[in-house]
């Protein structure tokens, strides 16, 4: 099979100028999409039953939830294909996605604490998903210090790369022990946050949101991506010729 | 108009949860963007540099 | 020409760090005495009072065992890096992950039987019952092995850096929760009387899982840091 037009992708000057447009394409149907997810959300949708009008706070957490695993993933995945391939441009993936994960984790876990508050009646309590977004957010930080901690862009990379792929093992047996965990201390059956049994009009807010969401995840990316280039191309002599653009 | 913006009385939780998601939504956008405009302006800095032939 | 045997050279580098600890058995003691302090400290916060110790004396323990071998492990390959003894080991041939596999088999000797010796004397002072003692240790002992696996992809990833301890606690600290949650509670149904088997079949399992993923891991983190 024919790869060259892989590694052309890959190369430096074109992944620049192909991100630029992939940004706008991702980046205007992501706005569409969430504030057509907000609409329907927060006027449309009718209150839910058990929660109240509470529940729209589903909202804003789930999307964030699934986007802090979602960048994980491909972060992981784009460590592979780095230290596998050896292609730098995963790599640059890698280094970009790590904050903008983080960022949506620390949403996950701010949105869920508020939302435990009048469901659960304290701000923090040691829910099962609560707790493993906190370990996940963890990992994002050791991925980040790890790669600011080496001043060699290549060891960085390659190093925060086995990281990301170790963290990324751990995940399933992160969540399955904190489940446990949970149930196993937990005398009174709480219902868990997250999912009021929804029907229609409550459900396509969500899937609306979620997608928004993992677009607007691909357009801050590629934005990323290209600052990313710029700084590890340097000296490269396609960068004079106009990196304007 | 009120009612929605009560939402039921949850209000207090409700309307920070989606302030802090818009907060992270502008900052992801506002940081990416600075970020490549540093890396842009150091590329024609340098470049500039090489041009002046120093 | 004859090439060492795989089984010899992997031998013969746990044996010399071993040999390397017993000389040096002061710097070997440190995470020993660090277990023991942290111990005490519990009984100095909350009260001398046996019966509330014993009730959270399963975390302690566990808490106080994953913090010393933490600082045992962060030694693990800074000596060899330093005097050229781990480039030694990379270009010798020998596949890098078995000798790795064999300091950490060297390290667990070290730092983690040890630790499993010792837990028994600690315990006592948190009114943990003879009955739960047997299990304690085992806990204990899988868990170190988990945690010098663990322990060992981050010392290599972090090696030579500046202020590499702190670094190396945030890595590992995450990946080793899980043991926590279940090795604490082993000792904790123990000491309630109940049968801890199963918190103790998946440490085993996780340490089984460990042994045979960190050594490919630790070696790819060599690579990377030793360049």
């Amino acid at each position: 099979m024919n790869w060259t037009w892989f590694h052309k992708l890959a190369s430096p000057p074109h992944a620049y100028r192909i991100a630029g447009s992939l940004a706008a394409w991702f980046g205007w149907p992501a706005f569409l999409l969430i504030i057509a997810g907000l609409y329907g959300g927060l006027i449309l949708a009718p209150a839910d039953y058990q929660q109240g009008d509470a529940f729209r706070i589903v909202y804003v957490h789930a999307p964030s939830a699934w986007l802090s695993m979602f960048i994980y993933g491909t972060m992981a995945t784009a460590a592979v294909i780095g230290l596998i391939w050896r292609i730098k441009l995963a790599h640059a993936v890698a280094a970009a996605s790590a904050p903008i994960g983080a960022s949506f984790t620390f949403l996950a876990l701010a949105t869920g604490a508020i939302w435990g508050k009048p469901m659960w009646g304290t701000w923090w309590v040691w829910d099962a998903r609560l707790t493993s977004e906190l370990l996940l957010l963890f990992l994002y930080a050791g991925v980040m210090a790890l790669r600011a901690s080496i001043d060699d862009r290549d060891r960085a990379d390659r190093a925060s790369a086995v990281l990301a792929i170790v963290g990324v093992v751990n995940l399933p047996i992160i969540h399955y022990s904190v489940y446990w965990w949970n149930t196993l201390h937990q005398e009174s059956t709480l219902t868990k946050i997250g999912k009021p049994s929804m029907a229609g009009e409550m459900l396509w807010p969500l899937l609306v949101m979620l997608l928004g969401f993992t677009l607007y995840y691909g357009a801050v990316l590629m934005v990323r991506l290209r600052a990313e280039i710029l700084r590890r191309e340097r000296d490269a002599s396609w960068l004079r010729a106009g990196a304007g653009s | 108009m009120n009612e929605f913006f009560a939402m039921g009385g949850y209000a207090a939780f409700v309307w920070p949860c989606f302030l802090l998601a818009t907060v992270v939504l502008v900052w992801n956008v506002v940081a990416a963007r600075r970020l490549l405009e540093a890396a842009r302006s150091r590329v024609v800095r340098s470049s500039n540099a090489v041009k002046d032939g120093s | 020409m004859t090439t060492t045997p795989l089984v010899s050279a992997a031998t013969l580098v746990y044996r010399r760090d071993l040999l390397l600890a017993v000389r040096h058995w002061g710097q070997a003691a440190q995470p020993l005495m660090f277990f023991a302090m942290v111990t005490t400290l519990f009984p100095l916060a909350l009260g001398p009072d046996l019966g509330e110790l014993r009730q959270v004396a399963g975390g302690i323990l566990w808490v106080a065992a994953l913090l010393a071998s933490l600082l045992g492990v962060e030694l693990l390959f800074r000596a060899d890096h330093v005097d050229g003894t781990l480039e030694q080991m990379m270009v010798s041939g020998q596949p890098l992950a078995m000798l790795a596999l064999a300091k950490g088999a060297a390290h667990w000797t070290i730092c983690g039987l040890p630790l499993v010796l010792i837990s028994p004397l600690v315990a006592g002072g948190l009114g943990v019952p003879g009955a739960a003692l047997c299990t304690l240790m085992l806990s204990i002992g899988l868990g170190t092995g988990i945690l010098s696996a663990l322990g060992a992809i981050g010392s290599a990833l972090t090696l030579g850096l500046r202020r590499g301890s702190v670094l190396l606690s945030l890595l590992v600290l995450p990946l080793a929760m899980p043991a926590l949650i279940f090795g604490a509670r082993a000792v904790d149904m123990a000491i309630h009387g109940e049968s801890a088997r199963g918190p103790l079949l998946l440490l085993a399992a996780m340490l089984v899982l460990a042994v045979t993923l960190a050594p490919a891991a630790v070696a790819a983190a060599l690579r990377i840091s030793a360049e």
